[in-house]
């Protein structure tokens, strides 16, 4: 009794309890703490990934750049370069790391040119599981790549035999977001019926790109309608500039030419402000999850899978765990075996056989 | 003496003599031209370029006209040549127009062997050509020329420079062909960008020693635009079919939303440029460059591949006839030894074989006798064991009447002795059968 009482006395001031304020907190700490993105460009040389890259984060990242002339190109070998800067807007920090891959498809012969950059990106993966492993864990640096932009080139009628081998490549290692470089090549109707052709390839490749996260039903309905919209122009057809120009009484960034002048930021002219949006301002973190709960898991799992096997075979005899049936070679050599025992009963016939006649023979003679 | 006197005036040197009137020989240049335009003309074009880039819609900007065509794929497995050849017709002058449209180009992850394709067809029309030059009973005026007159070559803007491709596939081909380089899509790339880029090109080019076709400087009528036109080169090209209005006026142009590029506006791109100095001023010269020079590389490299020379190990002057005797005769006499070798190898292996079989023979006969003796021997053996046989049954038979008697003896004084009879009795007995069994055995 005393104890209702004493609840009932006590009126509250209102039903607040205070955790609302638990998104503030996060963000004074992460606003401290600073964000960490790496981005990977890829594509031919020449599509503009530099241009586009100085667009979006509106800083000069490749002062020196040293372009190779054609004759150097025609044997070179994929490398991968890393940039990186930290840049800070309202308060916030980001430490934005540029992963280049200059020399992809430039070569003549482009075997297996996506080799090296799988290779970075299972070494930065690697790098962090070791860390993560480690004993001290305060500072691990997340060199992960988180996301990757793909350049396609405008100039075909759709994907590439080698633009569908690297996004196979690439596609369970870090999200691929395929891009339509020097989109100002291309009329309205023409990149239109280029996007429908990339998707339509794309799904009949089984390619898995970045798909955006379904956004929660009690959204408003005009982030709702964005967001359809945003889903609907995938591929993305871009065009990149640092120089600014005289437009319409503004000054804008945008490329001059003898027939008019195109804006970069103008979302009629191309999709560069969707780009931007998407990867910058709604859609970075949802990346970088994606890329530590979805990928890096993955190659967690087949790390940790492949170093338990190979234990298994080297102390076979010690370990309890019962070693799997090794299904597929079993077949194979019994279908072996098999092939083996019917060519030796084969050449016993051929041999009873021509006995068989050498008797004969003889027997004739004799008689 | 009439033989010296032709040499004197043989050696003499030509005069030059006035006209002492209007002769009419100057009309010779238009009695030619008539004859070629009721001739008929004919041009190849060889368009090398990536798929998608713009080839056959520049192809139709350029002819005015839509040359059917199906958009090709990416994903062919090495380079194809597609000819199609067309007739056209402008103000009763004919032209056979023949265009080669490389399918698949740069689109194989391996792209070493792209350009074979390309230099096979270029060299097949050539040989097609040799042959029918060659022929007995030839028609070269009836002929179909087919040999590629130009190559025009399509150059991705990507903005620094070439492609290595392009390099490569360039030099393999520059001196069986005349190239024209041309920068395809070029409303990607803006002034500035656009000139750089020709000065990285042509500077690449002339540092790997790709000869391009340079147009011809030496006519004074047509010296001066073409000296101009060299330096602008590559042509940075814009192809469009649809007409948009531009003020009020239909022209050929590309429509953006933040412009229309007119394909014949020169400020927009080159295209006229390019199609003065194609169609309207240089294609008689490019022929002739095809003719004279191409070809006549071509065929000088494949007749010194079969033997032909100009000049004999004493420098005197073989002709073709000669030299075409010559290489017969030798055919036909290493033929003459080949079929001797081959008739020699047969017989030789007759005669092996004979050997052989003669061999086995001699060897079943001895063998065949041999058996025969043994049989022959066997049969005396058997004989003389039936000759023994026969001789111990005459002595049992003797024998046998013997005892007989002297059962019958016995038998007299019988009544004594009867134990004795059982005893005989019994060796009797047994006695005749042991006869037959012999006998029997004898007969077999």
């Amino acid at each position: 009794m005393t104890t209702s009482s004493r609840y009932k006395s006590r009126t509250p001031r209102s039903d607040y309890v205070g955790f609302a304020t638990l998104p503030n907190q996060v963000h004074r700490k992460s606003v401290k703490k600073g964000f960490d993105f790496t981005l990977m460009v890829a594509g031919e040389s020449g599509l503009g990934k530099s241009t586009l890259v100085n667009s979006l984060f509106l800083t000069d990242l490749h002062k020196d750049r040293k372009l190779l002339n054609a004759e150097e190109r025609i044997s070179q070998t994929v490398e991968i370069t890393k940039h990186t800067v930290d840049i800070e807007e309202k308060g916030v920090k980001l430490k934005l790391t540029i992963v280049d891959t200059p020399g992809f498809g430039d070569a003549v012969n482009n075997t297996e040119c996506w080799r090296p950059v799988t290779d970075y990106i299972n070494l930065q993966f690697e790098q962090y599981f070791r860390d993560e492993s480690g004993l001290n864990r305060k500072n691990i640096q997340d060199n992960r790549v988180h996301c990757c932009l793909y350049f396609i080139p405008p100039f075909g009628h759709g994907l590439r035999p080698v633009d569908i081998e690297f996004m196979k490549a690439l596609q369970d290692k870090v999200n691929v977001v395929p891009l339509i470089a020097k989109a100002d090549c291309l009329t309205p109707l023409e990149i239109k019926k280029l996007k429908e052709r990339l998707r339509e390839e794309i799904d009949k490749y089984g390619i898995k790109i970045y798909q955006f996260p379904d956004c929660d039903s009690d959204e408003d309905e005009e982030f709702k309608q964005q967001d359809r919209e945003l889903k609907e122009s995938t591929p993305f057809a871009v065009i990149g500039s640092n120089t600014v120009v005289e437009a319409r009484g503004q000054r804008v960034r945008g490329r001059l030419y003898p027939w008019g002048i195109v804006e970069v930021e103008n979302p009629s002219h191309c999709d560069f402000v969707k780009l931007r949006t998407m990867l910058i301002r709604t859609h970075m973190h949802d990346l970088k999850d994606i890329t530590s709960d979805c990928h890096y898991e993955n190659f967690r799992a087949l790390c940790i899978q492949t170093m338990t096997s190979k234990m298994n075979a080297d102390k076979r005899v010690e370990s309890p765990i019962p070693i799997l049936p090794l299904s597929t070679p079993d077949v194979e050599t019994e279908k072996l075996i098999k092939m083996k025992d019917d060519e030796v009963s084969g050449c016993l016939k051929l041999n009873n056989a021509l006995q068989q006649v050498l008797h004969n023979q003889d027997a004739d003679v004799n008689r | 003496m009439a033989a010296s006197e032709v040499d004197v005036f043989a050696n003499e040197e030509k005069r030059n003599l006035e006209l002492g009137g209007h002769v009419g020989f100057d009309s010779l240049p238009d009695q030619l031209v008539s004859k070629s335009v009721a001739q008929g003309f004919c041009f190849n074009i060889l368009c090398v370029g990536e798929t998608g880039i713009g080839k056959s819609t520049l192809m139709n900007t350029l002819f005015n006209t839509t040359f059917e065509n199906e958009e090709a794929s990416h994903y062919e497995h090495e380079v194809q040549l597609r000819p199609q050849t067309y007739d056209l017709q402008e103000s009763n002058v004919n032209l056979k127009l023949t265009i080669v449209h490389t399918v698949g180009f740069g689109d194989q992850i391996n792209k070493e062997e792209s350009y074979k394709p390309i230099l096979e067809y270029i060299d097949a029309q050539f040989e097609s050509y040799l042959e029918e030059e060659l022929k007995i009973k030839r028609s070269l005026f009836n002929y179909h020329d087919t040999r590629i007159h130009i190559c025009l070559y399509f150059i991705a803007p990507n903005g620094h420079s070439l492609k290595s491709i392009d390099l490569v596939t360039m030099k393999k081909l520059d001196s069986k062909v005349n190239i024209i380089p041309v920068i395809a899509k070029a409303d990607t790339v803006s002034k500035s960008e656009l000139d750089k880029l020709k000065i990285k090109v042509m500077s690449e080019l002339v540092s790997n020693g790709v000869q391009i076709y340079q147009f011809p400087t030496e006519n004074e009528a047509v010296a001066e635009i073409n000296s101009s036109m060299n330096t602008h080169l590559p042509f940075a090209v814009v192809g469009s079919i649809e007409d948009v209005k531009v003020g009020n006026k239909m022209v050929k142009a590309r429509l953006y939303p933040w412009g229309s590029v007119q394909v014949e506006n020169e400020n927009h791109c080159d295209f006229v440029k390019l199609r003065e100095m194609l169609l309207r001023v240089n294609m008689e010269d490019l022929r002739e460059q095809t003719h004279a020079r191409h070809y006549e590389l071509y065929r000088r490299c494949k007749l010194e591949e079969m033997g032909f020379k100009d000049t004999g190990p004493d420098s005197q002057s073989f002709s073709l006839q000669e030299t075409y005797e010559a290489k017969r005769k030798e055919f036909l006499v290493e033929l003459q030894r080949k079929e001797e070798e081959m008739r020699q190898m047969f017989v030789n292996k007759v005669k092996e074989t004979e050997a052989e079989l003669k061999k086995k023979e001699k060897e079943l006969h001895e063998r065949f006798e041999q058996l025969k003796r043994m049989h022959q021997e066997e049969k005396k053996t058997l004989e003389e064991k039936r000759r023994e046989l026969e001789e111990e049954m005459n002595a049992f038979n003797r024998r046998r009447v013997a005892a007989e008697t002297l059962m019958g003896q016995a038998l007299q004084g019988c009544s004594q002795q009867p134990f004795k009879k059982d005893k005989d009795k019994k060796n009797f007995f047994s006695l005749p059968s042991a006869c037959s069994l012999t006998s029997g055995r004898n007969l077999n």
